[in-house]
């Protein structure tokens, strides 16, 4: 579908908006509905979007099987390493209180990161998922 | 959505039923948002109507477009959905009214969480974030075993003694 001038034109428009939505919904989950998943999917499908159109191996080429593997577990990492962090800092595991100056501060900053951890593993499983099932039966690019 | 889940479990036409249960998904997620629930609104718009439609597309390219016919007469596990889905509304029935303040649920922890000390305007992200931390690590988690098994499973063996061992 690489030719069809229409699905460039809108792809091109639309998967840069789709990845700032992507943005939004991940920073401001704080206040607005959204957070990590939300976000992850989102990038997820921007990228999926962009796969459709030129095809997979040249998203295969943009955003290459090693990057989305080191997505899927440093995601994981961040969280529980967010979790560590309180530990080193005096709290709990995953109390996020000792994070920052003061407790709310802190708990804005540990629920940032870990949001920053679940859009991370989320976008990384999609996505390798994706890539999964699409280039088994590599037929048609 | 009655009619798009009948004509699911009606046509046989594997690429007709994805189309339909995307379809499915945007009705639930504009159902999601009549009950105020937009975090689970937008994850659901955006797994249910638009990955998992992505991803079940990519299966259908791997195997044959129309349905087997079963191999015998759907009425026992009819049943068991029929009495399963009885059950649930029976159980419902003694579910509080929607919306009324003095139901269980907003009297033990909700309190605590509608106060906020957390200071995030979103309740949804504090719960999920903060006061149910462990859940959403093991949900994380959960998800990433899922990217690991498919992995696991689908991922071709490169030929060559180099990459044989220790490539899960």
């Amino acid at each position: 579908m690489r030719n069809d001038l229409v699905l460039r034109v809108v792809g091109r428009l639309m998967i840069p908006s789709i990845l700032i939505f992507a943005l939004y919904v991940q920073f401001h989950g704080d206040f607005g509905p959204g957070g990590g998943f939300q976000a992850g999917v989102i990038v997820a499908a921007g990228i999926v979007f962009y796969a459709l159109i030129y095809g997979v191996t040249a998203t295969r080429r943009l955003v290459p099987d090693c990057v989305v593997e080191t997505m899927v577990a440093s995601g994981v990492l961040i969280y529980a390493g967010v979790g560590l962090a309180g530990l080193l800092l005096g709290g709990h595991y995953l109390d996020y209180s000792v994070l920052g100056h003061d407790p709310v501060h802190g708990q804005h900053r540990g629920i940032f990161w870990v949001e920053v951890g679940v859009a991370t593993t989320v976008c990384g499983v999609m996505l390798k998922i994706f890539y999964m099932f699409t280039s088994r039966g590599n037929s048609e690019d | 959505m009655a009619i798009s889940v009948l004509a699911i479990v009606v046509t046989r036409n594997l690429f007709s039923v994805i189309v339909l249960s995307g379809a499915y998904s945007f009705l639930m997620a504009t159902v999601l948002v009549a009950l105020d629930a937009v975090d689970v609104a937008m994850t659901e718009a955006a797994v249910g109507a638009g990955i998992s439609t992505v991803l079940l597309l990519g299966a259908l390219h791997l195997c044959k477009s129309l349905e087997a016919k079963p191999a015998h007469k759907p009425w026992l596990p009819l049943a068991v959905s029929v009495a399963t889905g009885a059950l649930l509304v029976y159980g419902a029935l003694g579910l509080p009214d929607f919306g009324d303040p003095d139901a269980p649920i907003h009297k033990n922890v909700v309190p605590r969480y509608m106060k906020n000390e957390v200071e995030v305007p979103n309740v949804v992200t504090a719960v999920l974030a903060s006061f149910r931390g462990y859940d959403t690590l093991g949900e994380t988690t959960v998800v990433f075993t899922a990217g690991v098994g498919v992995i696991a499973l689908l991922r071709r063996r490169k030929q060559g003694p180099e990459k044989a061992s220790g490539d899960a």
